[in-house]
Formats: structure tokens, sequence, C-alpha cells
């Protein structure tokens, strides 16, 4: 078990002040990352924690020094950081590793482009295998591995430079449970064991269970724009077990935090495209599986615990969130402390026919800016008709690339209301008689 | 498992890609003013060649066989080596640089669609005004292949740098690989499988160039070169039908051993560069690949000089090894250009310029009825193409969709289809030739027989790959409709084929026109034989010397090409991406 180092002792690795990501320019820009400040020590195991599209990947990335930030400084033991950072390494979510080289290669490329040599290349690869638990698959392709072995390489690939500074980018998302879940104690050992050279982990990932367990500290963010809500310390002792209550309390705790709290409902619209005033995008969420959640909350008796209703649909917090914003936005749920309860109005959704469904949501969508104005636009033109160009230019000026997926939401809730629909063969909308 | 991001599937249709450009740009002016002046230069150059060149004898003796195969196929050999070295670079410039990007870009999109064949008489009369008629020859013949093999090469390579996943990509720069390394590790690796089969299908193409270039004659100028081709022509001249069968036999069996001993052994180890982390449902196999892997000697030479030697020189083009950074490795690539590289290009197109002018110059001296006769050769020409390429789509539509969705056909016919395929149709010519010439319209039917040749193999393969993709649920959903016969073709297989056939129709058109050169005109049993077309006014002005008429007509059929392409083709081919994709 890890002493928790005194903070004497401990050093700060890795500053970030005001740190900021803007894409475009303008009218058109973007901001993926806005105003973050952070800090990591050596000694810690800190975790970004957020829905897509919050910018922790991005932050990462500028951490890395894979991408450069619009402003701000970032300083690595106080020096500022400019190129790739040569003491930060990076375990990606889809492993990245050469399909083409055996996994003793994978590990040896690292060496290699340190100018290592051949035979030191191959021992210090050898052990690293063998500290991952892939004895006896030094010549295997990755192909023949299984996802959690090959994340194992890239572990192993990843310790090969020694950086100080490991940098995880969702690394157990793309396994199957019980994979992740054995990669993690493995990792955990590694790190509390000071088996490694590794003097602070910095991890992303959207997966909050997975954050209570591993961190010392969780910075939760959030999107539009991209920035950081809370930090919440977790100071409870290794090895966490899931069910432990003091856990879930936590777990609760940042659950209650990412979920956030209904907005009023001025504040939560936004202005209209073209309008001025603040622009909200339209959650990428489909109208079925806002009617599924609207039936299990209505089962459950009309509130529920978010984090025990995204286990019981099966969705990530990545999938559930816009379904969620989307219930808050129509007025059919509220959320607040990490508990979502029906409206009056979301029961009357989830009891209703089919058709008058159709006849609610086409109601309260047309209170939304964007859909309001594709509607209006429609109705003004003399056939009733308008090149889906139009909108994607002007929705672009508001969202940059997000406007495709804005437009094809907004489509997918018209043609659910039946208010507009989509013609593919001359890509024009056009109004619902 | 998933491992999204990277299983990102590469089709492969026979067929070069096209580019996302407009119609018609800016661009392709300044790329037609820049052939006009070069085939200019070169027709000035032409003006000193030599009245009367001989060719080579030819002896029809079946020993002397493998001596032409080998001496052809060593043209190929240096031929392509040239080829994956210039599309090496040019990919990796357009692909690195952005400033280079904007001009190496469109020029390939025109250089890929314009008739290479159409180059032959400037570069070779050209050429043997400077060099000795020997090596003059050989020299074009090479520079023809290399023109037509390379752009597919040169676009896939291209295409693979800029779509390499962007995790491999990040994953290089925080290992920090150098250029040299990045290049070994990643950019070519992951390049390999595209550029393997577009080198195949390089290959194909250049088979066709050789023979023309060894076949090529007119009047007192005999510009042939010992090979096969010249082999063919002789033989066919002479009436040699055992002759003629030993030469297409020898050159089908170079071709298939080729394709055994040489690319199937390299697509079979390239397998290991797929990208995607499932095992292929079925790997391509090689014989040969099997045999060596095998051979104790292959395993030593792999370990005790391959190995070494790999390392030593990867250590030598990687320059300084140690911690250096590259700033062009984050993100975008750099798009500066230096301020001599930018005098030399303003040189470079004044130069242009001024040789657009003169060529311009050349030309006006051609009097109206020659004008006249060009624009009637380009309609002949075309109507020749749009023959075959009709006569070409009626019968491989379903005999594609016939061994496309029949497991059992295929496995029999597919080999068989392939070895006839790779003959090339310019091998063939003199054979036609041969058998119709003393039929009425003789040359006419062989011309179109030749440009069938040139063009149903692409169509068929296209057919066959089309039509095996539709998906068997589609069609058992089909079936238990019960349409008519009619309208089962036109509600599923003719919209699920039209990519393909699209594909394919554009890589045939290319194939016909470029037929033309040599298939409008002939000399056969010391008399000279024509057509009227835009082929045959180019070789007569070949051999009479007439540059204005060579110019013209040069430039008229590769204008009516890209024409074509630009106004037509590419506008099917966009509704086939769009409209018509099964995925």
């Amino acid at each position: 078990m890890a002493l928790p180092q005194t903070a004497a002792q401990a050093e700060t690795l890795l500053t970030l002040e005001h740190v900021v990501k803007a894409y475009g320019r303008g009218e058109r820009m973007f901001v993926a990352v806005q105003d973050v400040n952070l800090q990591v020590r050596t000694g810690e195991f800190v975790c970004l924690l957020g829905p897509s599209g919050c910018g922790k990947s991005t932050l990462l990335r500028i951490i890395a020094g894979l991408d450069q930030a619009t402003s701000g400084t970032v300083l690595y033991r106080g020096q500022p950081l400019s190129g790739v950072n040569p003491h930060a390494t990076i375990v990606f979510q889809t492993f990245a590793l050469y399909p083409w080289l055996t996994v003793q290669e994978n590990v040896e490329v690292a060496l290699k482009a340190r100018g290592v040599s051949r035979e030191e290349r191959r021992a210090r690869a050898l052990k690293l295998i063998d500290v991952v638990g892939l004895d006896g698959f030094e010549s295997a392709y990755p192909r023949e591995l299984s996802g959690g072995m090959r994340q194992k390489v890239g572990f192993a690939r990843a310790m090969a430079v020694e950086p100080e500074l490991l940098c995880l980018d969702e690394p157990f998302s793309a396994l199957d449970v019980l994979s992740a879940g054995a990669l993690r104690g493995e990792l955990m050992e590694l790190w509390l064991s000071k088996s490694i050279p590794t003097q602070a982990i910095l991890m992303v990932t959207h997966n909050i269970e997975e954050a209570v367990l591993m961190a010392d500290r969780i910075i939760v963010m959030d999107k539009d724009p991209g920035r950081v809500v809370a930090e919440v310390p977790v100071t409870l002792r290794y090895p966490r077990q899931r069910k432990d209550t003091a856990c879930q309390a936590i777990t609760d705790r940042v659950y209650a935090v990412v979920a956030g709290k209904t907005e009023p409902e001025a504040e939560a619209l936004g202005a209209a495209p073209g309008q001025p005033g603040r622009k909200t995008k339209l959650p990428l969420a489909r109208i079925n599986g806002l009617a599924g959640l609207m039936e299990k909350l209505n089962e459950e008796g009309g509130r529920a615990d978010l984090y025990h209703i995204g286990g019981e649909l099966r969705l990530e917090l990545d999938d559930l969130l816009p379904i969620v914003e989307a219930a808050e936005l129509l007025g059919f749920a509220q959320v607040a402390q990490g508990d979502i309860t029906l409206t009056p109005l979301g029961q009357t959704f989830a009891d209703a026919s089919i058709l008058a469904r159709k006849a609610i949501v086409a109601a309260r969508i047309l209170r939304l800016p964007t859909i309001r104005w594709i509607f209006e636009t429609l109705q003004q033109d003399d056939d009733r008709r308008t090149a889906e160009e139009y909108f994607l230019e002007q929705l672009q000026q508001e969202f940059g690339d997000d406007a495709r997926a804005q437009l094809d939401i907004a489509i997918n809730w018209g043609r659910y209301a039946e208010l507009f629909a989509f013609d593919d063969d001359t890509d024009e909308l056009y109004l619902e008689s | 498992m998933s491992s999204r991001g990277i299983a990102r599937k590469r089709v492969f249709r026979f067929s070069p890609p096209l580019l996302r450009t407009p119609p018609l740009a800016w661009g392709d002016a300044l790329v037609l003013v820049g052939i006009a002046a070069l085939l200019y230069a070169g027709a000035r150059l032409a003006l000193r060649a030599p009245a009367v060149i001989s060719g080579p004898e030819i002896s029809l003796a079946p020993g002397a066989l493998p001596w032409y195969a080998l001496l052809s196929t060593a043209r190929m050999a240096a031929a392509y080596a040239l080829s994956l070295l210039f599309s090496l670079a040019y990919g990796y410039a357009a692909a690195r640089n952005s400033a280079a990007r904007r001009v190496l870009i469109p020029l390939l999109d025109v250089l890929q669609s314009v008739p290479i064949l159409a180059f032959l008489p400037v570069v070779l009369l050209s050429l043997s005004a400077v060099l000795p008629q020997g090596l003059a020859a050989e020299l074009s013949a090479i520079v023809l292949i290399v023109t037509s093999q390379v752009w597919n090469m040169t676009f896939s390579f291209y295409q693979s740098m800029t779509t390499l996943p962007e995790e491999l990509r990040q994953a290089a720069t925080i290992f920090r690989l150098d250029p040299w390394l990045r290049f070994t590790t990643l950019e070519l690796p992951f390049s390999a499988v595209g550029l393997i089969w577009n080198s195949m299908m390089s290959w194909a193409g250049g088979w066709f160039f050789l023979m023309a270039a060894e076949i090529f004659s007119v009047g007192s100028r005999d510009f042939r070169l010992p090979g096969l081709g010249a082999y063919l022509q002789v033989a066919a001249n002479r009436g040699d039908l055992r002759a003629v069968l030993f030469g297409v036999g020898t050159l089908v069996l170079t071709i298939v051993l080729l394709d055994q001993l040489c690319w199937r052994p390299i697509l079979a180890w390239a397998d290991r560069f797929r990208l995607d982390m499932v095992a292929g449902e079925e790997p391509p196999r090689s014989w040969f690949m099997d045999l060596l892997s095998r051979s104790f000697i292959v395993e030593r030479l792999e370990a005790r000089v391959w190995g070494p030697f790999a390392e030593r020189f990867g250590e030598r083009m990687r320059g300084r090894r140690g911690f250096r950074s590259d700033p062009s490795y984050s993100g975008g690539a750099e798009g500066t250009i230096s301020p001599r590289l930018a005098a030399l290009l303003a040189a470079g197109g004044l130069l242009v310029l001024y040789g657009g002018y003169r060529a311009l110059g050349l030309l006006l001296t051609l009097p109206a009825p020659a004008w006249g006769a060009i624009g009637l050769g380009v309609i002949a020409t075309f109507l020749r193409v749009t023959a075959s390429l009709a006569i070409a789509l009626l019968w491989t539509i379903p005999v594609g969709v016939a061994i496309g969705t029949n497991r059992k056909l295929a496995t029999i016919l597919q080999p068989v289809v392939q070895v006839i395929a790779s003959i090339p149709a310019t091998a063939l010519f003199p054979v036609f030739v041969l058998a119709l010439l003393h039929l009425p319209g003789g040359l006419n039917l062989a011309a179109v027989l030749m440009m069938l040749m040139g063009t149903q193999w692409y169509l068929l393969f296209n057919v066959i790959a089309g039509a095996s993709t539709i998906p068997q649920d589609l069609r058992y959903t089909t079936d238990m409709l019960r349409l008519s016969r009619w309208d089962h073709w036109r509600t599923l297989i003719l919209p699920a084929l039209f990519p393909y056939i699209v594909t394919g129709a554009i890589t045939a058109s290319g194939g016909a026109w470029n037929a033309s050169i040599v298939a409008e005109r002939v000399d056969f049993g010391g008399q000279s034989h024509e057509t009227i077309g835009v082929g045959s006014l180019i070789a007569e002005a070949t051999g009479r010397g007439n540059y204005a008429l060579l110019l013209a007509g040069t430039l008229a059929l590769i204008v009516t090409v890209v024409g074509i392409n630009r106004a037509f083709w590419r506008r099917l081919y966009r509704l086939a991406e769009e409209r018509y994709r099964m995925d």
C-alpha cells in the first residue's frame, strides 16, 4: 500500500494556467477548452472526467505536447512546454499499436527512436513484456492478441521510455468489462508498489466508477465550452471496493456534479441562429432513446438515481447524458443532485399513444430556437422547401464543425414530430403538411 | 473487440480513384498549356530526327524467345523501379508540404487522364534526334511506361499518407520517431497494401505500352525494339502462325510467372500490413512464398545479411540520432516556399508560357483543311471508342454478374479470365490485322477489336467485384418480392453495379483512346493501311515529319479525352459515389 506523500516531498510536475483551446476564428470560433487551471504533483494519480466533447482528450494532448494551446501557459517542472513533452507518454484508447510489428518490435520502436543500441533495446523490451505479463508473446502480432493483451503492449511501450508523467487516454474503454477490471488492477499494483519510475499518472475517462476506484483526485469537466467544473479529492485507501459505501457515496457525488441541475427555461433555450445571444446546442439524442428513458422512469415510479438508471439501461455516461439533457430541454424531467425526476408532462408523454406523443413533442420542440427557425424558414418559402445547404451554412456560423450533427438531430426530431422532413433525392428540407 | 478508428476498411477497385475537383479548373488549362509547351519542345527537337530509321533484325527462331522475353521484362523492371521512386518522392512531398500539394495534386489529376500513348511519337522522334537510335527507342519505351505507370501509384501513396490513422500518427509523435523511422515504421507499411495493388495494375498497364513501343513503326521510320512485341509483329507480318503462337505463349508464360513468383508472394507477405485487427477471411496465399519461408537459406540470409544491413542503413538514413523534435510532427504540414524555389517556379512558368506561345505559332501554320481532318478524325475515333465500350458493356455485365454471384463458376473461370486478360491488347494487334485485313473495313474492325481487347477486362473485373459485394440478404429479399427478371435487374443488380461499372468504364475508355494511336494505321506486308481517325493522323504526321500536324493531333486527342473525362465520366463517378454506394 502506498503511503501518501507529504506535501513537502511532492513537487509540482505540471502546471496549466488559463489554458484555452479554440478552433476557427471570429464568428466561427469554437472553444474546445476554456480557461483551465490545474496542477499535477509527483505521486498523484489524477483523473480528468467528463462527457464527450468536454475537451478532456484535447487537454491531454496539449499536456503531452501533441497539440498547442491557443492561449495560456503549460509549465512542466516550471519550464514552459514547447513541442512534444519529452517526459510524458500516452497510452491510447485504441492502443495505437503498429499492426505490422510484433509485440517486441512495438515496444522496441520507442527505444529505437531514442537511439538505444540493438542489444539493450532487446533486453529492456523483453523485461517490460515480462513485467506486464506478456511473457511468451514477444513474437506475436497485435492482431493475434485479445484487447486486454494489446493494451498491455500499449502500457509496456509507454513504460519503455520511462516517462515521469504517464498519460492515459481512456485506456480501458475499448475493452470488455472483465479485461478492463483485470488491467486496472494490474496497473494499480505497478503504480502503488512503485515498481515503475512513473512519477504521476493523468488519466482521461468518462467512466465515473473507474475514476473513483483509481484516482487521488478527480477533475470534473463539462462541455459547451469545455471547462473544469469541480475538483473532487478521493482519499479512500487502496485497494478500493466498488460496493464499498464510501466509494458509492463519492460516485454519487461525482454523478451529481456531472449531470448538473436543470436550468431555468429561458437560459436553457438560448437564441435562434442568426440572432444575438447565447446559442445552445441540441443534445445529440434521438427521440426514440428519449422515449425509452421516459418509459423506464415511469416504471421506476417517476424518480430514479442517474447512476442507477444508466446501469439499468446499459448506457454509458456518454450516451445517457444527451438523453437526459433532451428530457430536461423538453421539460419532461428535472435533474438535481444526481437524481432524475419525471415532470407531469413527462409522465403524460410516457403514458401517451404514439400519435399523442408526436403532438406533445411537436409542441415542445417548437419552443427550441433552432427547430423553430427551421420551421419558420420553411413556412416562409413559396413551395415549403429549402435546400439543406442553406441551413447547414447558417448553423456552421454558430456551431462550426458540429453543424452537421446539429442539423441531423433537428431533422430527427422534426421528423418524429411530423413538422418537417428531409428529401434525400433533392437534398432539401420540406414542411410536412 | 472494438478497435474503432483503426479498423478502417480499404476497398480496392481496378481503377485509379478520381479527385473531387470541379469539372474544369484554371489549373487544367495551365497543365494543358504546359503539355503543349512540352510537345512543342519535343517537336522542335524532332526536326533533326533522321528521316530513315531502321529497326532491329528480329529472329523468329523459338530459341530467341527467352532472350526477347528477358529484354521486355528488363525494360518493364527498369521503368517500374523509376516509377516507384518517383511515386514515393512525389506522394511524400505532396502529403507533407501543403504548398507543394497545391501544385502537385491538380497536376497529377490531369496527367492521369491524359492518353499517354499520344506522346509516343513525339518522344520517339525527339529522342532519336539527339541519341543513337537503339538508345533513343529504349529510353522512350521506358519513359512511356513510366508515364503510364506512375500516376495511380503516386495517388495511392499520397492517399495513404493523408489517411494515416490519427492515433498511430500521434503515437509516432509522442515516441518521437524521426522522419526516417516514421517513414519505415508507419508511413510505408501503412501504404504498402495499396501501393502493391496499384503496382500490379501499373505493371499490367505497362505491358500494354511496352508492346506498343516495341511494335511502333511508321513509313521509313522503324522504331521497333528487340523484344516480344517486335517478335509478334514480325511473325504476324510474315504470316507465320507457329511463331505467333510461340510468341503469345511466351508472353503469357512470362506474365504468369511474374505473377506467381513475384506479385503473389509480395501480396501474401504484405498481408501483415493490413490495418484491421481481425484475421482476414481469406488472406492472400502464395505457394512460392510458403516455399521461401520454409527455406533455411532464406532464414539465414534474413538474420545474417538483411537484418544487420537494414539496421545499418536505417542508422545512416536517420542522420543525427537523439532527441530531436521535428516541428512538422505536430499536426498540419508546413506550407512555405523558399524564395529560391519561388524564383525557380516563376522561371519555369515563364518558360512554359513561352513554349505555349511558340506552340500556338506552330499550330497557326496548319491550314484549315488539316484542322477539319483532325476534327473528323476525333469524331471517328470517338465512335470507335464508343462502339468498343458498348460491346464490352453488353457482354461483361451478364457474364460478370454470373461469375460474381456464383462461387463455383468463379473458382473455375476466374483464373482463366485472369490469364486471358493479362495478354496486352497491343501485343495481339498484329494478329488481328493478319486475321481481318482482307475483309472489307478490315482495319476498322481490327481497331475496334483491339480497343475491345483493351477495355473489356477492366469492365469485367469491376462487374465481378461489384456483383460479389451485393449482400446475400438483399438478394434473398429481392427474390421474395417475385419481381420480373427485368425489374430484378433494375431494382437490385444495376444500381448495385453502377459504381463499379463507372470506375471500370473510366479506365476502359482511357485504354481505348490510347489504343487508337497504334490501331488506326499499320504497315503490313510491305503496304501501309489506314483508316480515318485521330490516331492515324498522328501516326501519319510522325512518318512524314509534319510537326504542326503532329502537335495539333496530339493536343486535340489530349483535350478531347480530358474534356470527356471531366464533363462526362467525373459526373457519373460522383453520382455513383453519392447515391449508389453499398456501405
